[in-house]
């Protein structure tokens, strides 16, 4: 036997290559996520062409105020997805969420026509994290009602 | 006192007896208490109505399924380092409560998801990197299992808690890094945006995951110490003077 390795050297090599293997695992995920876990692109960003034109993606936004009309198939539904900057005109057949409301959060899967309309096969409702009785979100509601009257003013 | 005499399983064993019904009891107090004011006295939400109400067992079951991991690997580094014995019992009594809490997390959530959201499951980045949470004790518990050699499974063992210990603040911060349909954090630096008795509520609930958590392990970490010491002159006048 020529060389030896001495086992101080032995543990140092070992823990580097075990903090390599953790910036590498690090790595992938975080490369995995960016690329695969975007959950949904918001309509500024589909707009720019960041979303995928050749397969289905998922859209999320709010729910335009005063976009949402139910054909007379009574569940045919179409409303327009907004981030306030740009909007995007969605239909969707089928049952809406519980929490579906006009001014609230949406995530739509489905895929994007030619002529900028979304078809979507799913429709999920994005909640916030904000928890409070609904007297105190009337209050809030009310105050700032109020707060705008002022500035209109 | 001399605190390192605890490091001694001996010593240790009599401590943990001495502890357990204090945090087994508190536990049982606190959820009692916890469970009441979630389910009796916090008000119905403006948006979510009852459905928020599974937040009282989501949230603190998530929580503890975050930190006991942390817990885990503090306690294999702590191992790995200086060789201490009870370090790396206590990373081992810790690991099945730390997956059955990732499990509720994850079940309570498809449960709120799917009235919510109108979905049981998405593969957005903080369910799925929760997902990989579970996976993560299940492997390191399998790996425990699988290697005979106490000391080798001990070390192999605390080396992945190590490393998947990357994927806590993952997930904690997923909802801020990526576009996820998991909404953010209520409670951040900035404050809670939560009705206080709703508040009030959820942490005496992540208090008794807390207490909950503290008991078992200590359980277990009695079990695995006098597996352990089965040879040593302690467990066996222990075990002569019991039976």
């Amino acid at each position: 036997m020529g060389r030896t390795v001495k086992p101080r050297h032995k543990k140092l090599l070992a823990i580097v290559l075990a903090l390599a293997g953790i910036g590498i695992a690090t790595a992938l995920i975080l490369n995995a996520f960016r690329s695969n876990l975007v959950f949904f692109f918001s309509p500024t960003e589909v707009a720019e062409g960041k979303a995928p034109t050749d397969r289905a993606f998922r859209i999320g936004g709010l729910v335009e105020d005063g976009s949402v009309k139910r054909q007379a198939d009574g569940l045919t539904v179409s409303f327009v997805v907004t981030d306030t900057a740009k909007s995007i005109p969605v239909t969707y057949k089928g049952i809406l969420p519980d929490l579906f409301k006009e001014g609230k959060g949406v995530v739509a899967e489905g895929k994007l026509g030619e002529d900028g309309l979304f078809t979507a096969t799913q429709v999920l409702a994005k909640h916030d994290e904000n928890y409070m009785p609904p007297e105190a979100a009337h209050a809030l509601e009310q105050a700032a009602k109020a707060q705008n009257t002022l500035v209109a003013q | 006192m001399n605190l390192y005499a605890y490091a001694s399983p001996a010593t240790f064993y009599h401590l943990a007896g001495r502890l357990i019904p204090w945090f087994a009891w508190g536990a049982g107090l606190l959820t009692v208490w916890g469970l009441y004011v979630g389910f009796f006295v916090a008000p119905t939400d403006f948006q979510q109505s009852e459905a928020y109400r599974i937040i009282f067992i989501h949230v603190p079951a998530a929580w503890m399924s975050m930190f006991i991991y942390l817990v885990m690997a503090f306690w294999g580094a702590i191992g790995l380092a200086f060789n201490t014995r009870l370090s790396f019992m206590m990373a081992r009594a810790l690991a099945p409560t730390g997956a059955m809490f990732t499990f509720v997390a994850l079940w309570t959530g498809a449960w709120w998801g799917k009235p919510m959201w109108g979905a049981w499951w998405v593969w957005d980045a903080r369910l799925t990197s929760e997902l990989i949470l579970l996976f993560l004790y299940v492997g390191i518990i399998a790996l425990w299992a699988a290697i005979d050699d106490i000391k080798r499974g001990d070390r192999a063992g605390s080396l992945l808690t190590l490393i998947g210990a990357i994927n806590v603040p993952i997930i904690y911060f997923s909802v801020k890094w990526w576009n996820t349909l998991h909404q953010g954090a209520t409670i951040k630096p900035s404050g809670t945006s939560m009705d206080a008795i709703m508040l009030q509520g959820m942490l005496v609930m992540a208090f008794a995951a807390w207490f909950y958590t503290i008991a078992v392990a200590l359980v277990r970490v009695r079990r695995i110490i006098l597996e352990r010491e089965r040879h040593t002159e302690w467990v066996k006048a222990l075990l002569a003077k019991e039976i």
